[in-house]
């Protein structure tokens, strides 16, 4: 997959702006990349129009899976595999099972939870991140507009766009 | 962006409709006719029992009657209580986007005057039918019927008088907590209606410093009052997790009040600042501790079953081995837990009305059933069950209850009007 290389960047001081110059950017025809910020701005995924996330999916069907796991393995291993007496109880006492298998629906949920966000987002340890503008780990918003994906405009345009929307600096970057 | 929340009429005052009253009072009179045939029932259907055990004291039909009148007042308490105390939680916890809603919370605390006097007057009516304790030969060193064990808890009872003779300690309780409980109603009302008038933060810095007090009060009166209203019913039988058992119980059953209570208003056309964003974290609150119900019942039932000691494993051999209250351990389960939990686990149902509306229904009759197991195992043993006496009963104390609570509610504004943080609630997102 051919990789997009060329992106104007618009800078943003203050929040605020940023939420409104994501709407005027959208509503005025150009696809907006990313927005990188320092931390999380609320309501950004919202301007931004992103779909709200699947996560919780994958949570259930994970959590699912360390229910089903944990009373077959103790049933197992108490029924048939190695049966015991524990406190003159039935080989298969259900109750004794359920702190077993609250635990494992727990860890299962979890790990699962945090291994496909993982994967989705694309944070596996060799993975190479591209930073836009080193400031937005600090204190500026960064708003990543690719410019193959908006040929259809003029790039004059966008950046005319970008600073009348509050910008304090539009910038141009190119990655190898 | 100053001052959104003007855009809303802040000077609202709910109106305690005639259809409104109407329909309730139509639930009273159904619960009351079927009360009236679960009396009769009793009284000339429950003679056949009598003769089966030998040596038991003869069962009368009105001990049933006493035991319903003892499940709905120690429920229902609890819902009234639990409003008052998720209102001081507000205070405390400083929290902002539950302004425009904390009358409503505090409105259940209306019911506490009559809750007192109907708990104080059941327990003299019923007393040696629903209190094993409260027989004075269980203290006589000389009976036969003596018994150690009680023995050993009656001061817990009838300290500083002779054991068996008046319960001054327990009835000292019952009128102290009754009374701190309604002190702090009418201190925390009285300060949030000033509000309106004052302006101002003083009265929200009050409001939170009094609250503050009542968190304590409740936190040592609510577990006590568990054990002696609740627990003391299976007198030789304890849990020490029992006070935490029963608050939980209270606590998700009244959340689940307010919860309704909160839907049904903005039904109305009231609240028009409370949006979905309000009314999730209310589904969540519901839903968590709908969880945490469920962990501690499961904590005091795994425990009693694993160890297995008899004193302890009787109380749930007389509920899970009786054809009366076996079957209702799994509807308490089910209704509680697996239902609510399933229903309001996704995003979507702790946002819309409608399912909140399903479960916090659910959740209000599921614990009475929980209530219902706490108290007629140990009161009425094989002669209890849920038949027309119990459902109405819960009927005619609910709709009670309703018309109490709502017409509390219609004597003040709705909406604190000069809360600190109506702002911050207006702009609540989630």
């Amino acid at each position: 997959m051919e990789r997009d290389t060329n992106f104007v960047l618009g800078v943003f001081d203050d929040e605020d702006v940023l939420l409104h110059a994501v709407e005027e950017v959208r509503s005025s025809g150009v696809k907006i990349h990313e927005v990188y910020s320092p931390y999380p701005v609320h309501g950004l995924e919202h301007v931004l129009g992103y779909k709200r996330s699947r996560l919780p999916i994958a949570a259930f069907l994970f959590g699912m899976l360390g229910t089903s796991l944990a009373l077959t393995m103790q049933f197992y291993m108490m029924r048939f595999d190695w049966p015991m007496i524990i406190g003159g109880k039935d080989y298969a006492a259900f109750p004794d099972f359920i702190p077993v298998t609250f635990e494992m629906t727990v860890l299962l949920a979890a790990f699962g939870m945090v291994g496909v966000f993982m994967i989705s987002s694309n944070l596996k340890p060799w993975a190479q991140p591209r930073i836009f503008d080193v400031r937005s780990t600090d204190d500026k918003h960064i708003m990543a507009i690719d410019i193959a994906n908006n040929s259809a405009m003029d790039l004059a345009k966008i950046e005319e766009i970008l600073k009348s929307s509050g910008a304090t600096e539009v910038n141009k970057k190119s990655f190898e | 962006m100053a001052h959104d929340a003007q855009h809303y009429n802040l000077d609202q005052k709910f109106e305690f409709k005639a259809s409104t009253m109407k329909s309730i009072m139509t639930v009273l009179v159904i619960g009351a006719i079927l009360l009236g045939i679960g009396i009769v029932m009793a009284i000339f259907g429950g003679h056949h029992e009598e003769g089966a055990e030998a040596g038991a004291h003869a069962f009368h039909w009105y001990e049933r009657l006493y035991a319903n009148l003892w499940i709905n007042n120690v429920y229902f308490t609890g819902i009234a209580i639990v409003g008052v105390f998720f209102f001081a939680i507000q205070y405390a916890a400083q929290a902002g986007w539950s302004a425009p809603i904390v009358r409503v919370m505090l409105s259940f605390g209306n019911w506490l005057p009559y809750a007192a006097v109907l708990m104080i007057a059941t327990f003299f009516l019923a007393n040696h039918d629903l209190f094993h304790w409260t027989h004075s030969y269980l203290f006589d060193k000389a009976s036969p019927e003596y018994d150690k064990i009680i023995d050993g808890k009656g001061a817990f009872f009838y300290w500083p008088m002779a054991k068996g003779t008046f319960p001054v300690f327990y009835i000292a309780r019952m009128v102290l907590f009754f009374g701190f409980w309604v002190f702090f109603f009418n201190k925390l009302k009285k300060l949030s209606y000033a509000e309106d008038t004052l302006g101002g933060s003083t009265s929200w810095y009050k409001i939170r410093s009094m609250s503050a007090y009542f968190i304590i009060f409740f936190a040592v009166s609510s577990s006590i009052s568990a054990w002696d209203w609740v627990m003391s019913i299976d007198t030789h039988w304890f849990s020490t997790l029992f006070g935490w058992y029963v608050f939980s119980s209270w606590f998700v059953a009244g959340l689940s009040a307010m919860t309704l209570l909160t839907i049904f208003l903005k039904g109305e056309g009231y609240l028009e600042m409370i949006n979905e964003n309000h009314i999730h974290d209310l589904g969540k609150f519901v839903f968590g501790f709908t969880i945490f119900w469920t962990y501690l019942w499961f904590s005091q039932f795994l425990l009693i079953y694993y160890a297995n000691i008899p004193e302890e494993s009787v109380y749930f051999i007389e509920r899970l081995s009786s054809d009366v209250y076996g079957p209702f351990i799994f509807v308490n389960i089910g209704m509680n837990f697996v239902l609510p939990f399933l229903v309001l686990m996704t995003r979507d149902a702790k946002r819309h009305g409608v399912f909140l509306k399903l479960v916090c229904s659910l959740i209000i009759a599921g614990h009475w059933v929980d209530f219902f197991l706490m108290v007629q195992p140990g009161t009425l043993g094989h002669n209890g069950g849920v038949g027309f006496m119990e459902v109405g009963m819960f009927l005619v104390y609910g709709s009670a209850v309703a018309l109490v609570v709502l017409g509390g509610l219609a004597k003040g504004n709705l909406i604190p009007k000069n809360h600190p943080m109506l702002e911050e609630s207006y702009h609540h997102h989630i």
